[in-house]
């Protein structure tokens, strides 16, 4: 009895759905922040996010006469819960290592293709034509980034020869950084880069949302707590695609003493990334108009 | 104060709804939204899609060929509804108001909350507006459903 409620502990609190949620939203703030600033802004306040997603809870849900209702509504569900048990298991694996089992690292890989194909579902069940022009433009993404996704991340496997997500960390702990004593995982990471780049459909991977000309593609009908959920989807994964990496080349995140630091250091270094390329991004775009 | 109400005054989320404006509003609407007003820091953003918007920012006459899409862009908004009427057009009619393609002015079409008068008004006028609207609820929503 007691196992089940910490696994539902474990799944709804720490580190699953709250944790992953808080900080995702957080670090969709600095996005904006970061964005606001390069074009001489003052941007948006910490909660900004929070009061969006409160915002969107609070309003009406429409169902679109063309939709079909249960696939419309549970799309995001779906998503949701793909992307809870992606970040509840990397950080089972970061904390304890221990606890892995024999292939996690697939199971992490399909999971995490979740959200996607949630986005996919909701925008082709909408019934509105911009929306389903976004879900084709994201299964097209989806076919391109995932192949140079997983052969990026199995790269360490092939290295020490285990498809353990739990062996992976703790051989960096033992061994040092994955991506500063291989030269084939430094250059896995970069592809991998690029790839979470697409994943989290950013600046230049944006096709499926271009709301220069499909509005908010897959999205557009949308309103309420479903929006909203998609919204927190695109959040958690700013948050957990990035655990992902760190974990697979990094060395992982640990908590305790000095370590925690780092760990947050880590992150933000990645998150940095983000933000040069949305500095790329503005500077097109200046040049555009 | 509803949690709702309260969240909804921080996070603004306008659409904008020309209906047969001189596109002089429009223009100004947009200027509204550059980096040098920076309207995020108030957390209102343009959303491109209605089924996301919270206020219509209306500007325009309402012609003829236009009365039933304002009527359809309407109901298709989820429940707190706003509307801001933009400009001398969206007010009263306007230098138009005589015109035979009339068929407005907006408040002759749905609710309209708050009116920002101007040929076209200037951007903090806009802003002024807004934050008086924003100011105006006060703990109180537009009805639910208005028909
Ligand atoms: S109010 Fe003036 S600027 Fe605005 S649409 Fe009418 S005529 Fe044009």
């Amino acid at each position: 009895m007691s196992e089940v409620l910490l696994a539902l502990l474990y799944f709804l609190i720490f580190p699953g759905f709250l944790f992953t949620a808080v900080i995702g939203l957080f670090a969709a703030w600095v996005d904006r922040k970061v964005t606001a600033r390069l074009q001489w802004r003052v941007g948006p306040p910490w909660y900004q996010n929070f009061i969006d997603f409160l915002k969107l809870m609070g309003k009406e849900t429409i169902i679109p006469s063309g939709a079909r209702k249960i696939t419309f509504l549970s799309a995001p569900l779906v998503g949701l819960v793909g992307i809870t048990l992606v970040s509840l298991m990397l950080w089972q694996m970061n904390l304890y290592p221990a606890t892995t089992f024999l292939g996690d690292l697939i199971v992490i890989l399909y999971l995490s293709i979740l959200p996607s194909l949630a986005i996919m579902i909701g925008g082709a069940a909408s019934g509105n034509p911009l929306a389903s022009l976004g879900a084709s433009r994201e299964i097209k993404l989806l076919l391109a980034y995932e192949l140079p996704f997983i052969v990026a991340i199995f790269t360490p496997v092939v290295i020490i020869k285990d498809i353990r997500i739990g062996s992976i960390v703790s051989y960096q702990i033992n061994h040092g950084m994955m991506f500063t004593h291989h030269i084939s995982s430094l250059i896995a990471l970069v592809v991998a880069f690029i790839c979470m780049q697409a994943k989290l459909t950013l600046a230049p991977f944006d096709i499926p949302e271009a709301e220069q000309e499909i509005m908010a593609g897959p999205l557009i009908e949308y309103s309420g707590p479903s929006l909203a959920m998609f919204k927190l989807i695109k959040a958690m994964m700013l948050f957990t695609v990035p655990v992902f990496l760190i974990t697979v080349f990094a060395g992982g995140m640990r908590f305790g003493g000095i370590q925690a630091l780092y760990s947050v250091i880590k992150y933000k270094g990645y998150d940095a990334f983000y933000s040069s390329c949305i500095f790329d991004y503005c500077f097109c775009r200046r040049n555009e108009v | 104060m509803s949690l709702t109400m309260f969240s909804l005054k921080k996070s603004i989320w306008v659409y904008h709804l020309s209906a047969g404006s001189c596109n002089n509003c429009d223009i100004e609407i947009l200027d509204c939204l550059t980096p040098r007003f920076d309207l995020e820091r108030f957390g209102i953003m343009l959303v491109g899609s209605i089924r996301h918007a919270d206020v219509i920012l209306a500007t325009g006459i309402v012609t003829r060929k236009c009365l039933l899409r304002v009527k359809r862009v309407y109901e298709q908004m989820p429940a707190p509804k706003l509307v801001v009427a933009i400009g001398a057009c969206a007010c009263t009619g306007g230098i138009f108001r005589t015109g035979y393609n009339m068929a407005g002015p907006f408040d002759r079409v749905i609710p309209v909350n708050a009116y920002i008068p101007g040929c076209p008004p200037k951007p903090e006028a806009m802003i002024d507006g807004v934050v008086k609207l924003i100011q105006s609820l006060n703990g109180k929503l537009p009805a639910k459903k208005v028909r």
